[in-house]
This record gives C-alpha cells, sequence and structure tokens, in this order.
C-alpha cells in the first residue's frame, strides 16, 4: 500500500470505530484472529478497534462469556507461587527442561518502572541482554511489548515472564489449568501456545528492531502448570512454530480488510461514544443495522471464541441460513445455504437451479431412504 | 454429519422438535442405572465441589465439600461417593452365569451390572480424573484415607476407561446418548447441552424446541450439567457461602453451602431422569444384548481383578497394554458400526445413500444353481434384484444381509437397477438350498457390503517382552508411599 | 557429484551403517529408489549367507518386491508368506526361486523370507539375524511391537511425506507416550532409539525436473531432494492432433510443462461434484485417444492405460469417476491406495475441490503429496476456483497434545504452495 492509500485506510477505520478509542488487542485478542478468519464482519470490526463486547451488549446480545472468581484466584495464586523469590520456582523448572547449570539467574521486575516507561524499559533491557553474551541468565517479569496490527500499535502485557541465558531468550507461559501425568487439556493448551506465539512473534519484532537477530528468541516456549491435583508447577516445552506461521497470516490479513470495506456505505460507523450516563448515545437499532451492512461468517464455535456470536447466531436464525447447524454441514448439502431451500429440494416442492441437479437428486434420495425406514 | 442427518436436522428446525434418526435404541439402559451429576470448582482440574448421586428418582443423596480447596474434606467427599457407589456395585457381583465355551474352561459371568449414567461427556472425563486421583490413596501410612477411597478410585476409572469403548453402556453421557437417537434443530455443540437437548426432544406443551432450547441456555432458569458451574452462580452465591464457612465451620454454613449447590443440581437431575425414561420409550434393538453381554464379561472380570488383589490401573498405558486396548477398540468400533446398521433400516439408509447398501424386490431367482464339477461341486444360488438405489458395489464385492444373519453373498453383476448375487453362505449343505435360505421372487431383500469381517491381529508379547524398538521391558510397578501422598489440593 | 554418485553415495553409507547398529532409518522421497535400496541390501545381507526377513505392509508391496528380488537375483531363493485369503498372482507363480506357503516350514528354507506385517505377527519361534522393513513410515506402531523380536537387527524404509497412519478410533488416549501406538513405527523407533542413523536418498529417479523442485518444497521443506533427470532428458508427445479444446489445452500445457490445473468455476457442490467428476474421467479418456509416447532417459515407449492414474481422496469419488466411464485398465483409486505406486501420467481431482470449509483429513498435506508425486512425466490436477480463499478462511485452532512432535510440512503451507504453482498452468473450459 502507498503511504496515501493507506492513510486513507486508517481513516476509514477510524470512522468506523467513530470516537471510543481503538480497543487495544492483547495477546488473547490477537490469537483468537484465527479462529474464523473467513467472517468479515468480525475482521472489519477487529482492524477498526471495535469494542466487541460492547457492541453486542448494546445491540441486546451479550456473549454469554463469564469468568468464575474461583478460577481467577486459582490463577493468580498459581502465578504468584511460581514467581515467588525471584521466579525460584521456575529456575528449578528450567533446569530441568533445558538441561541448565546455572546456578544463579537475575530477576528484573520491568513493572517496577511507571507504566509509561514500561515499554521503553523493556526494550533498554531486551537490548543490553542481546549485546552482553556472556553466559548470564536473566528473568524479565511483566515485559511490556507491542506489534503493530492494522497501523495501529497495541501493547501487550504478558502474563509471561521472557527468559535470557547467553543471549537467547525464551517466553515463559504461566498457566493453571492442570497437567496430569504429561498431559493438559489439549484445547487450552492450544490456547496458551497461541498466545505464547503472539509474544514471540512480538519479541522478535523488537529484536529485528534492535538490530539483533530475531531467531535468538526460540520457538520452544516454555508453560508452567501446576503438576496433577497439586499447586506444585511443572514444565513442558511447546513447540509454536505452526502457531506463529498462523499468526503471520492472519496479521497480514488484517490489512487486506481494505478490500472488505469496499462497496460498504460511507457513512457507515459503528459508533458507540457514550452519553452522561455511559450508555451509547446511538440507538440499538441503528447499530444493529450497521452491523448487519458486515456480512458475517457464522459457526457454532463462534460461541466459544466471539463477542457477536450471539447477536450473528440469531441472525443466521432469523434467515434460516444452514450454517447454524453446523460448519461441515453446507459441504453436506452440496452448497445449499437456505434451510428452507435444502428442504423444498429435498421434498420435491423446489425446483433446482443449475448447478443443484445433484445435490437435489441426492437430498430427495435421502427423503425417499428417510420415509421408507420410518414406516 | 451425514446428509440424512443433515436432512433430520433441517426437519427438527422447520418443525420446532427433534426428530427421530434410529428406529431403535441402541444402547442399552439398565432397570436400575445409578446416576451421577459431578460438579468441580472452577480453575482446578478435579477438585470435587459436590455430586448428586443414587437410583431412586425421588430421594437423590447430595454430597458436598463446604470449602474444596480442604484435603481432608475432599476425601470425606469421595468416602461419602464410595458409600453409595459401592454397595451398588457389589449388589451386581453375587448372582452369575456359567458359561460353557469351546475348548476351554467354562467362566462365571455376572447376569447384570452396573450402569453409571452422568450428564454429558465433560462428566465422564471428570468421572475418570476423580478416580485417578483416588485410586492411589492408602488406608495405612502417610495421609492415609478411608479404605474405600483407593477402591472407589479404582472404580470410577474402570467406568472411565470402558466408557471409550464403542457400544458400551456401563458408563453413559446422557447428551450422547440422547444425540444418537436424535436429531435436534441446532448444531452438535449445542446438543452438549443437556437441557437445551432436551428442551428440542420433548419441549414443554405449547412451546417450540427452539424456545424451550433457548430458555435452556439462560444459567438462571436451567444451571448448567456441570462439571463446571456457571461463573454467575460461583460469584454471586457459592464465593459467600464458602467464605462464611471458612469464618466460622457450623452445621449451619455448611447447609448454606448444600443448599446453594442443591438449587444447581435439582434441575439436572430431573432431567437426567427424564433421559432416562425417553431413552427407554425406544425399542431396543436386537444386538444390544449381545453388547451388554460384553459388558457383563468385562464388569466380571475386573471384579475378579480386585478380587486378587492386583494393583491400581496404571497412570498410563505401558507399550503393550497400549497396543492391546487399541486393538480391543479398533475390533469394538467396527463390530458396533456393522451391528447398528444391521439392527436399524434407518442407520442402513445412511449406506444405501452412499451406494454401500440396496434394498430391492427378488426379480428372479436360481436357487439350485452350483459351480464346479464332482467333488468340487458347490451349490451357489443366484438371485436377481431389482432397485432404485444408487449403488455402487463392484462384482466380487461380498455382502451380508440384515434380514439374515449368517447369510453371505457375492455381487455377480450390477447393471441398470439389477443387481446379480451369487449366495455362498447360509443356505445349508445339502444339494438344494435349505427351505427359506434363498430369498424367492416377489421377496423384499436389502444387502450390505458393511459387514462384521474384521481381522483380528496377532497376539501380542507379555509387557516383560517389550522389544528395544519400543523402550524394552517397563520397571514393574510397585505401589509406594509417593503415590499415597500426591497432593490433592 | 552427478545425482546418480550421490545416491549412490548415500547407498553406500547405508550399506556400511547395517552392521554397526541394531538399526537404520533410510527416508526415501517419492520415486528415489526406495525399492531399488530394499533389493540391494538384500541382496548384501544374502551375500553374507545369514537369513533375512522383509516386511512390507500390503500383499500388493510384496508381490511388487519379490519380483523384483527375483528379477535382480536370480539365484536367490524367495519365500513368500502368505495369509488364508491370498490368491497368488500369475506374475510371483511364474518365478522360479519363489516359493509361496502359508506356514514357515513349507517354504523350504529360503535365504529370504518376505511377508505383511499383519502375516509376519503370527510367525513367533525364530529369530532372523536381519530385517528389512520397507514403507515404515505407513507402518502403525503397534505392528511392530508386534514382529520386533523377531529380528536382531533392522533397516526401516519409508517416505515420511506420505500418508501417516491411522486409526478408526480416537488415540488421544496415548498422546505423547514414546510407545503411541497410532503413530508410525519410525517415529516410535526413533524415539526410543534417538542415536540410531538416519540417511536420507537425496534423488528422485521418479519425479521429472519439473515436479521434484515443487515437490520438495512444499512437502520437504527442511530435507528437501533433487530430480535425477534434466529438464531435457524427459518429453511426453502427442501422436495425435488435439482440437485445441479445453481438454487438449490442459493436456498440452502438462505435457509442455509437467503440469496443468484444468480449473472449473467456483461453486460449492456435493462431493461427487458431477463436473469435476466428467472432466477428471473426460482429460483420462482424452489422453489415449491423444496416443501419448513418453521419452526418457530409458528410451520411448508409448504410454498405455496401464501407464496412467486418476487419484481422489474419497471412495465416492473414485467410484464415481469410474461410473463416468474410464478405460478399465487406467487405475483409479484414493491417494491412500495410490501410495507407493508410480505411472508415466496421472490426473488428480483435488481434495478440495467444491468445498466450502476443508477439515483436516483435506488438508492432511501427506494426502495431496501422494496424489501429486505418482507421475513420471506430467500431472493434470482438477479442482474448482476458489481454494486459495477457502484456506484462507480456514480457522487455525487444532488442539496441542504435549510431548508430540509438531509435524512438517503444515498441510495449509503445503497446500498453498502446490496451488501457487499449479495457477501458473491454468485452463479453464472457457479457454
Amino acid at each position: 500500500m502507498n503511504s496515501l492509500r493507506e492513510r486513507a485506510f486508517l481513516n476509514r477505520l477510524d470512522e468506523l470505530r467513530g470516537t471510543m478509542p481503538a480497543r487495544p488487542h492483547d495477546a488473547r485478542a490477537i490469537a483468537a484472529l484465527a479462529a474464523n478468519p473467513g467472517c468479515a464482519r468480525r475482521a472489519v470490526m477487529d482492524a477498526a478497534g471495535v469494542d466487541k463486547d460492547r457492541a453486542a451488549r448494546h445491540v441486546g446480545f451479550p456473549a454469554p462469556f463469564g469468568q468464575s472468581q474461583f478460577a481467577i484466584t486459582r490463577g493468580n495464586v498459581f502465578e504468584s507461587l511460581v514467581k515467588e523469590n525471584g521466579c525460584a520456582e521456575l529456575l528449578r523448572l528450567l533446569r530441568e527442561l533445558l538441561g541448565l547449570s546455572v546456578a544463579q539467574v537475575g530477576y528484573r521486575d520491568v513493572e517496577s518502572v511507571g507504566s509509561h516507561l514500561r515499554h521503553s524499559h523493556t526494550r533498554a533491557l531486551i537490548d543490553r541482554a542481546a549485546r552482553e553474551d556472556d553466559g548470564t541468565a536473566v528473568f524479565y517479569d511483566h515485559p511490556l511489548f507491542s506489534l503493530e496490527i492494522a497501523g495501529h500499535t497495541s501493547y501487550l502485557e504478558p502474563d509471561v515472564v521472557a527468559f535470557q541465558i547467553g543471549g537467547r531468550f525464551h517466553i515463559v507461559e504461566i498457566k493453571s489449568f492442570g497437567m496430569i501425568d504429561g498431559q493438559a487439556e489439549p484445547d487450552k493448551v492450544a490456547a496458551a501456545a497461541r498466545q505464547a506465539a503472539v509474544y514471540v512473534l512480538a519479541l522478535r519484532t523488537l529484536m529485528a528492531d534492535l538490530g539483533h537477530d530475531p531467531e535468538r528468541v526460540s520457538h520452544d516456549v516454555v508453560l508452567v502448570c501446576p503438576e496433577n491435583f497439586a499447586n506444585r508447577p511443572t514444565a513442558a516445552l511447546v513447540d509454536v512454530r505452526k502457531q506463529l506461521s498462523v499468526l503471520g497470516r492472519q496479521l497480514t490479513r488484517m490489512t487486506r480488510v481494505e478490500y472488505l470495506l469496499e462497496g460498504l456505505p460511507d457513512d457507515l460507523t459503528f459508533d458507540l461514544a457514550p452519553g452522561e450516563d455511559g450508555v451509547p448515545t446511538r440507538s440499538a437499532d441503528e447499530l444493529t443495522q450497521a452491523l448487519l451492512q458486515v456480512p458475517a461468517r457464522y459457526a457454532p464455535d463462534c460461541l466459544s471464541t466471539c463477542d457477536m456470536c450471539m447477536f450473528c447466531r440469531h441472525e443466521a436464525r432469523a434467515c434460516g441460513s444452514t450454517d447454524l447447524l453446523g460448519r461441515q454441514i453446507r459441504d453436506q448439502l452440496g452448497g445449499v445455504s437456505g434451510m428452507h431451500e435444502a428442504l423444498g429440494l429435498a421434498e420435491g416442492t423446489r425446483e433446482a437451479v443449475e448447478g443443484q441437479e445433484e445435490i437435489a437428486r441426492l437430498l430427495r434420495l435421502a427423503d425417499r431412504l428417510r420415509e421408507e425406514s420410518l414406516r | 454429519m451425514s446428509a440424512l442427518t443433515a436432512l433430520a436436522r433441517l426437519r427438527a428446525v422447520r418443525d420446532g422438535v427433534a426428530q427421530r434418526i434410529t428406529t431403535v435404541r441402541h444402547c442399552h439402559i439398565s432397570d436400575q442405572p445409578l446416576v451421577l451429576i459431578p460438579l468441580k470448582l472452577a480453575g482446578e482440574a478435579a477438585a470435587p465441589l459436590a455430586a448428586m448421586v443414587g437410583t431412586d428418582p425421588g430421594h437423590p443423596r447430595l454430597l458436598v465439600v463446604p470449602q474444596p480447596r480442604n484435603r481432608d474434606l475432599r476425601f470425606a467427599f469421595a468416602a461419602g461417593l464410595a458409600e453409595v457407589l459401592l454397595p451398588y456395585i457389589e449388589g451386581f457381583e453375587k448372582s452369575t452365569e456359567t458359561v460353557e465355551r469351546r475348548g476351554g474352561e467354562p467362566y462365571e459371568r455376572c447376569l447384570d451390572a452396573p450402569q453409571i449414567l452422568v450428564p454429558n461427556r465433560s462428566a465422564a472425563s471428570f468421572t475418570g480424573l476423580l478416580g485417578r486421583s483416588t485410586r492411589f490413596r492408602r488406608a495405612e501410612g502417610p495421609y492415609p484415607v478411608h479404605p474405600s477411597v483407593p477402591l472407589l478410585g479404582r472404580w470410577l476409572t474402570y467406568f472411565a476407561d470402558r466408557s471409550q469403548q464403542p457400544g458400551s453402556s456401563v458408563l453413559l453421557a446422557a447428551t450422547e446418548a440422547l444425540s444418537l437417537h436424535w436429531a435436534t434443530g441446532q448444531s452438535g455443540l449445542e446438543d452438549a447441552n443437556l437441557a437445551a437437548l432436551l428442551g428440542w426432544i420433548d419441549p414443554p406443551p405449547g412451546m417450540s424446541g427452539h424456545r424451550a432450547a433457548e430458555e435452556a441456555e439462560d444459567p438462571l432458569l436451567w444451571p448448567p450439567a456441570g462439571p463446571t458451574t456457571d461463573p454467575g452462580f460461583d460469584n454471586e452465591v457459592l464465593a459467600p457461602a464458602i467464605r462464611a464457612y471458612e469464618e466460622a465451620p457450623t452445621d449451619r454454613a455448611v447447609d448454606r453451602v448444600s443448599q446453594a449447590l442443591r438449587t444447581q443440581l435439582d434441575p439436572t437431575w430431573r432431567l437426567m431422569w427424564r433421559a432416562v425414561d425417553l431413552l427407554r420409550s425406544l425399542p431396543e434393538g436386537s444386538r444390544v444384548k449381545d453388547r451388554w453381554e460384553i459388558d457383563r464379561g468385562s464388569f466380571t472380570r475386573f471384579v475378579e481383578r480386585i478380587a486378587e488383589g492386583s494393583p491400581p490401573q496404571a497412570r498410563r498405558d505401558g507399550a503393550v497394554g497400549a497396543a492391546a486396548r487399541l486393538a480391543g477398540l479398533e475390533r469394538a468400533r467396527a463390530s458396533y458400526d456393522v451391528q447398528r446398521a444391521h439392527d436399524d433400516p434407518l442407520l442402513m439408509a445412511e449406506y444405501r445413500l452412499t451406494g454401500e447398501a440396496f434394498a430391492g424386490t427378488v426379480i428372479a431367482a436360481d436357487p439350485e444353481h452350483s459351480e464346479g464339477e464332482g467333488r468340487s461341486r458347490k451349490l451357489r444360488p443366484l438371485i436377481t434384484v431389482r432397485t432404485g438405489d444408487p449403488v455402487r458395489l463392484t462384482p466380487g464385492t461380498v455382502v451380508g444381509s440384515p434380514d439374515r444373519r449368517g447369510h453371505a453373498a457375492e455381487i455377480v453383476e450390477a447393471v441398470d437397477g439389477e443387481i446379480t448375487l451369487k449366495i455362498t453362505k447360509g443356505m445349508g449343505r445339502g444339494r438344494t438350498p435349505a427351505p427359506g435360505s434363498v430369498p424367492e421372487p416377489g421377496e423384499r431383500v436389502s444387502y450390505t457390503s458393511l459387514i462384521d469381517d474384521f481381522q483380528s491381529s496377532a497376539a501380542l508379547p507379555g509387557p516383560e517382552q517389550t522389544p528395544w524398538t519400543h523402550g524394552g521391558p517397563p520397571e514393574e510397578y510397585e505401589p509406594g508411599d509417593d503415590d499415597a501422598q500426591e497432593e490433592w489440593l | 557429484m552427478t545425482p546418480q554418485q550421490e545416491a549412490a553415495a548415500v547407498v553406500d553409507a547405508v550399506l556400511a551403517d547395517l552392521p554397526r547398529h541394531r538399526g537404520v532409518v533410510v527416508d526415501s522421497p517419492p520415486g528415489a529408489g526406495k525399492s531399488t535400496l530394499v533389493v540391494k541390501a538384500a541382496g548384501h545381507i544374502a551375500e553374507t549367507g545369514e537369513p533375512l526377513m522383509i516386511v512390507a505392509q500390503t500383499n500388493e508391496q510384496v508381490d511388487d518386491l519379490v519380483e523384483r528380488l527375483a528379477a535382480e537375483h536370480p539365484d536367490l531363493g524367495v519365500g513368500r508368506l502368505s495369509a488364508s485369503g491370498y490368491i497368488t498372482p500369475g506374475r510371483i507363480l511364474a518365478l522360479p526361486n519363489v516359493s509361496v506357503a502359508g506356514k514357515l516350514p513349507d517354504l523350504g528354507d529360503p535365504a529370504v523370507v518376505i511377508a505383511t506385517a499383519d502375516k509376519w505377527a503370527w510367525i513367533g519361534d525364530r529369530t532372523w539375524p536381519w530385517a528389512i522393513v520397507d514403507e515404515a513410515y505407513q507402518m502403525r506402531s503397534d505392528k511392530l511391537l508386534r514382529i520386533a523380536s523377531l529380528f536382531e537387527r533392522s533397516l526401516f524404509v519409508g517416505d515420511p511425506g506420505q500418508l501417516d497412519p491411522f486409526s478408526i478410533v480416537d488415540g488421544d488416549r496415548w498422546a505423547g507416550l514414546s510407545w503411541d501406538p497410532v503413530q508410525s513405527a519410525v517415529s516410535v523407533l526413533l524415539r526410543h532409539n534417538p542415536d540410531l542413523p538416519v540417511h536420507r536418498l537425496p534423488v528422485s529417479w521418479r519425479l521429472p525436473a519439473s515436479a521434484a523442485p515443487v515437490v520438495s518444497e512444499a512437502f520437504y521443506p527442511f530435507t528437501g531432494f533433487r530430480a535425477g533427470t534434466g529438464p531435457a532428458d524427459r518429453s511426453l508427445e502427442f501422436t495425435v492432433n488435439g482440437m485445441r479444446t479445453p481438454f487438449d489445452l490442459a493436456l498440452e500445457e502438462a505435457a509442455g510443462s509437467g503440469w496443468a490445473l484444468y480449473e472449473l468455476p467456483s461453486r460449492h457442490t456435493v462431493r461427487t461434484d458431477a463436473e469435476a467428476v466428467l472432466a477428471t474421467a473426460s482429460l483420462a479418456t482424452r489422453l489415449l485417444q491423444r496416443s501419448p509416447v513418453a521419452h526418457s532417459e530409458r528410451g520411448s515407449h508409448p504410454v498405455t492405460a496401464d501407464r496412467i492414474a486418476i487419484g481422489a481422496a474419497h471412495r465416492d469419488q473414485v467410484a464415481a469417476i469410474r461410473a463416468a466411464g474410464v478405460p478399465p485398465e487406467i487405475t483409479v483409486d484414493t491417494a491412500n491406495r495410490l501410495q507407493g505406486r508410480e505411472y508415466d501420467v496421472t490426473i488428480v481431482l483435488h481434495p478440495l475441490s467444491g468445498r466450502r470449509d476443508a477439515t483436516a483429513f483435506h488438508l492432511e498435506s501427506g494426502r495431496l503429496c501422494v496424489l501429486a508425486s505418482r507421475h513420471r512425466h506430467a500431472c493434470v490436477v482438477v479442482a474448482r476456483a476458489g481454494i486459495p480463499e477457502l484456506l484462507d478462511a480456514h480457522p487455525s485452532a487444532e488442539p496441542v497434545q504435549l510431548g508430540v512432535p509438531v509435524k512438517f510440512p503444515d498441510g495449509w503451507e503445503a497446500n498453498q504452495a502446490v496451488l501457487a504453482h499449479l495457477s501458473k498452468h491454468r485452463v479453464t473450459p472457457d479457454d
């Protein structure tokens, strides 16, 4: 993109978002980009930094994502246990996992400086570490990384620790789900791996920016979890190379959101500017109409990943979309997108249009066999 | 999802009620099942919070852990669960039958076996985790527990492991058992919500399945079936109750936690028994009994294993154990799929749709047709079947028929909806076929290439002979204090 | 070094390693001379006078090896063990030094005994000093467990880029275990014996210069291989003129460049997309009508029906293509069953054609690798437009199991790489 076009594109995103500040992308949000990349609605809202959770609430379809305080407490307790005494437990784990012989490890808490300085402080510390290749080992707690996403700088405040030894870095991710007999829930590990990949990428970008070899940040991240049913931490290496390449693809895609914007009305906006009572001043109806301008690609998996899920499910239901029934069903129905259409073909009340002859034949046969078998 | 199931789902959406996708029931439902609804503390791998358990719909037993982070209270919970579960299991151990077998000693098999019903797959997995966290405990030495606790652990592990066996019914997840028989107007993912699923299958009078399912998603009306509780309930109700117990561990405080948890469990308890009734109302498939017999055999062997004093199940399978289990699972999967299709015309319809089966009318028969000469002369009756199904079976394919057990045939020719078959098995040994063994013109028949011809694999070496390619013989398991001391926080 | 020298050096190194290690692994990309190596190693071992057992995975593979052994080593006694349902094909019966039997004692005492892994598992009470395990990456480790005590040392040969072994049941329970029974025999072997030497055959003799770099980059990104022949060594010529129909254009593009993408308009279809199926079958029929002649380093020969294969992902597609009318001598089969086979020209129905959502099955890199690497001269791929968009919209959220090594290449990337190359050789029905 040339700079003029880029500016126009960024302006367009700003208009879509309206007067609210862009919602920063945390690692979780960035990792979630890969969940349903075919959805234009989500892509546009994410690129523009719209607060999807707030938008969904305002139109009357809040996402059913709550967090139990027991889970939050458990997470915090475990994290502080791992980080106690300058990450002493962590050092024990890394010694075993990476076969280190270091006796001593430095500990730098980046949070000790004011929040406005944390990013530059992180930069300075990483730069120094990358230069001093003297074999010392250091933990960096609460580093603040940044990543450029669709023209906006997003700051990432990892609940992670960066570990550096001899100028090489590992991202350490602390999670409180259990690792039982060497295995943890694969979906949770996958989510942790996707998030960790965001930090690996951010740290690699920073390294490159500082003129160091980005490959010095390992693609093996250290996942720290409670062992079995206890609080005692244990660790495993997770290779995030695949997650890194997926992430790379999604970030490139974000700038391609440009073509999704073509054909949208010029005055389209998802503005959520609040009135004095904190509630968005726009009517819910107006916002609903605006949202419907950008096509969604609803799939049932959205119910666990996207803030807009209930809204989109309602929409899919209202227009009788086969997407409601699952990701594979449209393939099963030979591309027929409407439930009424498919039923009409099956029951012979609807003529197949060009290209539907085969699926119509299949559905009619299925219908006959079903009737015959239920007799 | 097949086109047939897809169609059933579309109909469910239009008619506002779930549609049957089988004509018979394919799982065993015991006369006296035990329903178990476990709850766990959010954020923990296996910290039990409560369970509602029992065999009498009118009298569930509620077990709670007033402070789930307290180790002693957890073991008290486990002992409480054992108090319900172990007598239930033992009730099936006594009555046995003697089974004769060809070329072997006769053996004993329990006449019936226990059956545990849990709400969903997560509850089944959690049952396994509970088993894992209790089976290595010991009644003596450091951190002693009640002797029933490790026994409970071994049984829970048994049930959870066995529930992965295709066709087994000793531990069923209600959502899975229901989804096997009904298609709803929502996605499979949403079917994992028991209340929503039942909303579609059996909506309240005057309400559509869609509406009932929507209501079921409101955690205030229908608390989740567990094992994870509703975060709103955790934050607003449970947390204050637990805090009150911490401040003063009185009976009243315990009561408050119990009452809170009861509100979360009662609705699911009622749903579970509704699920049982719904499943019972379906006629049983003819091979369900055969599979239950295998379950009874498996149960009996585990009873014996415990009686012999063998050690608890290992944490993970060894090389030989894993291969043996895999072979058993594959064998069970293959015959389960075949048996269900042969038991159920609606499932067979799936194979007819893909051309692997067909049904039609016999239009010609040559029952005395034979092949070969003299001594090698063999009776090979021929029949020709006319069908409207899109058959994709090539000449030479071996087929069986759901209508005739022990019957086997081979496709000779398939052109333009007329299939000629050569019958190779099941017509007796005479020069002419046994009466009724060859279908007659005008008869309605069906054939399929889906037959139970699973080749069993050769024997495995003993674990002590594990070869070098697989790490060599494993160290023998010695139960030690380490296991018993494993933290459970 | 010439490709010949390079490949010979690897073979020498393999043979030299045999007596030094309990196991030697040889990775062989498509057409890199795996069977040649097996036959050569068999002769090498037989020279020592010690008995050898050979393990292959299917009856067809066993028969192929028996045939090659008999041809290369006519003095060697070969015993072929078979299971009860096996009918000995004529090509094996005709071989003088080959005995076939269901039981070991009935074979006599040949220097080499060969059977499928399943059959070997029933043989006990004897230990062979040497074994060769062929197609070891397609062998499930539980099969190796059943036969590993039969031999003292073994050569494992296979192609890591093809389809992984699979099970009809869920294997999650064993994830991360070093002896996971649903993993391949080689991965389990190497996890327990990380010090065993692993060699890699560096040259594909099958794939032409037009295909080796494409397949190598897409499916063997870290190891790589090259073609044994140069661009001038192979050519495909039609002795009957075409009529400039789109099918002709596609075939000519493939003859000229080694690849063609016959692209139908974008549409979501049922799996047995009639238009795509018909195009696939018609291309094969048209190909034969054009009487192609293949010229290669081995000389020239007419490309007859038995030198042509059609590949697809699903069995119902295979049946539909057959039903659409293909000369019976042309092989039509799924990727699974085309593994290890070689043809002059292949026509492939792309696994993602007409799909709206890709599944792990469709994206499995091994499936595409098999389909794209069976040919000596040319490969024509039939697909509907829109596959790049489908890949773009594919959610990437595979679960991650601890302790399971990440497998490369990623199906997504491999699919993109192949498509990017094919797009340069596109022909559409409107052309």
